[in-house]
């Protein structure tokens, strides 16, 4: 029974084509970080492409990120982390010499001055954060009332006609991704640009994207290239570069989204070890039996005319 | 660490790290709470900022909803108890507070919803990968039975039919009691979900010591003998579920004993043995031993769902409690 329901819980994914006959590849974002320049680009056109009102102005002081993290407003987040740490076999940095002087004005006379006391070790990390549309996804998995659906692209979507605003998404995505808009009601998340795949447009973010951070495609390609960036970057000195998300074998099944990373998942507000919560639903719901009937005996025997304990008369 | 120094935020992180430690920066606030024996372990995070979205349902809603719900459950098993044993005080208070139970939680679920007028979306598929489908299923199946027993006896027609829904809510109940585990277990929140494995006696005890409450204070002591012993027994297996919880979880049963959820915690084992000894021992001979320790166990019952929704919540907001246990995996696995 347990397998059965097992299976159940992940008829949907994609490892079963999503529940639908022939579907056409997976697609997905692979977002390669090292190449990320912040210019927001993604952040603006998913903004403008989905109608996403604004998710407010203000100023956090957490480097160049004034938008803070993804919720119903923000469906792409550029993270910005500043650390004192040279960016692989980075050169003009204060541990390499043999700068030049190009004799340009100075309140120093030329020559005087190199400029490398005032450099420090210093690295700007950024980073893209969209929706993983994970392969075994908590927040399709709970939603009773079946809004959040598997899409034929093997993305996950929330179905705005349906979405009656229970919530029980949002604690349950272990990536703090989805979340309630308030003046509305219902829950809203990153679509992967739904209406523009469906036209053979890739998503507003990854057509927007002047570096190529942010690539769209076969899930398939995307991880093929990946390991092709890290061995790249690895070869490079950017011993750093790391792969999240990408392991089927994960705990969500792997990422629909994934990423390239300088540093620890953590830093940019990731989850180290993420696992779907519905992979102990099977066990939760034994145990929950198994509660129901204790109660169910434990209040009959209090009915019972000489209980083994109490009524000492 | 918003608007400090970076060169001073931090003197124990990492030369490479400034950004780290959303322990950090609580301590003034905690300064009354007992001192930490080791110092918090260093952990990484953006900005010290949350990893999970916070829990959008409001704990009046919510942890109500809990409470209500499991007092409706036992209350309909009591109810179909006292009918088969000839209580008829116990039987008619009963099914009354089931209904009355029933109906608040669906008040508060359906008041919860972002979009209440859509509630009826809850009956649009069956899915057991959601508590909250299977959920809404029980308390279907579970409150139009609850609803003809109460008002039945409370009218006296269809004697036949009464006795019917007596017994189906009966059956139902314990499910309605129990499920709720499931319910908040399925989260990503580390306070709800760490637990899973215990919260179900947990609720399950704490339900049936509500309902054991809730008999002795609307039955005389001659018939409220079944409920004195389900304040005492209900109320045993939610403390020991609870202790064996709290010791399994680790990390994540930190805020059931800190702040707010801590003093609803202390505060519910507290009436809870008052609940079993004032009503379960003393309210034999008293009928206001009884209704004291039947208020005692109500409130109980209730301090642990107010506890466990808000150290869930507390669990949400600060990423020490997703972060830390996930990377010590990452480290044990790698090890």
């Amino acid at each position: 029974m347990t397998s059965d329901l097992r299976d159940m819980l992940t008829s949907d994914d994609p490892p079963h084509d999503g529940g639908y006959d022939d579907p056409p590849p997976r697609y997905g974002f692979f977002t390669d970080t090292s190449v990320c320049i912040g210019c927001k680009a993604c952040e603006v056109a998913c903004k403008e492409w989905n109608g996403i009102p604004d998710d407010g102005l203000t100023f956090t002081g957490m480097s160049y990120d004034n938008t803070g993290g993804l919720g119903a407003d923000t469906w792409r987040h550029v993270a910005f982390i500043e650390q004192r740490k040279p960016l692989g076999s980075q050169v003009n940095t204060a541990a390499s010499a043999g700068t030049v002087d190009l004799g340009l004005p100075s309140m120093t006379k030329p020559g005087e001055e190199t400029g490398q006391e005032q450099r420090s070790e210093f690295r700007w990390l950024m980073s893209s954060d969209v929706c993983k549309h994970c392969t075994h996804a908590a927040c399709l998995d709970v939603c009773p009332t079946g809004a959040l659906f598997r899409t034929e692209f093997g993305t996950v979507v929330v179905q705005e006609d349906i979405c009656n605003g229970c919530g029980y998404c949002v604690p349950a995505c272990p990536y703090g991704v989805i979340d309630q808009r308030a003046d509305d009601g219902r829950v809203w998340k990153c679509t992967l640009c739904y209406d523009r795949l469906g036209a053979g447009q890739e998503p507003a973010c990854a057509k927007s994207c002047p570096t190529d951070s942010i690539q769209f495609g076969e899930l398939d390609e995307l991880r093929t290239r990946a390991d092709a960036r890290v061995r790249q970057l690895h070869e490079a000195g950017v011993t750093d570069a790391r792969l999240y998300g990408h392991d089927p074998d994960d705990g969500v099944g792997g990422a629909g989204a994934f990423f390239l990373l300088l540093d620890e998942p953590e830093a940019y507000g990731l989850p180290p070890d993420p696992v779907v919560t519905t992979r102990d639903l099977p066990d939760m719901w034994k145990r929950a039996g198994l509660a129901a009937v204790t109660l169910l005996t434990g209040l009959a025997a209090a009915f019972a005319r000489k209980p083994s304990f109490g009524r000492k008369r | 660490m918003t608007g400090t120094d970076p060169h001073t935020a931090d003197a124990t992180a990492p030369p490479e790290r400034e950004a780290v430690t959303g322990a950090r920066g609580r301590g003034r606030r905690r300064r009354r709470a007992e001192q930490a024996m080791v110092p918090d372990a260093k952990f990484g995070s953006y900005y010290g900022k949350p990893v999970l979205n916070k829990p959008t349902w409001a704990a009046a809603d919510i942890a109500s909803y809990l409470f209500l719900g499991g007092l409706a459950g036992a209350s309909s098993v009591m109810a179909a108890g006292a009918d088969l044993t000839g209580r008829r005080t116990l039987a008619r208070g009963c099914k009354a507070g089931a209904l009355v139970a029933v109906s608040g939680s669906l008040y508060a679920l359906i008041h919860d919803l972002g979009r209440p007028m859509r509630f009826v979306n809850m009956l649009r598929t069956v899915k057991p990968s959601s508590p909250m489908s299977v959920g809404s299923w029980l308390l279907a199946g579970y409150g139009p039975q609850a609803g003809i027993a109460a008002l039945t006896d409370a009218t006296g027609l269809l004697p036949g039919i009464g006795r019917a829904a007596t017994i189906g809510a009966g059956m139902f109940g314990p499910a309605v009691a129990a499920y709720t585990a499931p319910l908040m277990a399925d989260t990503a929140v580390p306070t709800w979900h760490d637990g899973y494995r215990e919260l179900p006696f947990v609720f399950a005890g704490s339900a049936a010591s509500a309902a054991g409450g809730w008999g002795m204070l609307i039955a005389p002591p001659g018939e409220a003998a079944p409920a004195r012993r389900a304040t005492i027994v209900g109320g045993a297996l939610e403390l020991g579920a609870k202790t064996l919880m709290e010791r399994r979880m680790g990390l994540s049963a930190e805020p059931l004993r800190q702040g707010k959820a801590g003093k609803l915690m202390r505060a519910a084992t507290a009436l809870t043995v008052a609940g079993a000894v004032v009503g379960g021992v003393l309210g034999r001979k008293s009928r206001a031993a009884a209704a004291a320790g039947g208020l005692a166990s109500l409130a109980g019952s209730a301090c642990t769902r107010f506890g466990f929704f808000h150290a869930g919540v507390t669990s949400a907001e600060d990423p020490k409690y997703t972060v830390r246990p996930q990377r010590e995996r990452l480290e044990r696995e790698h090890a």
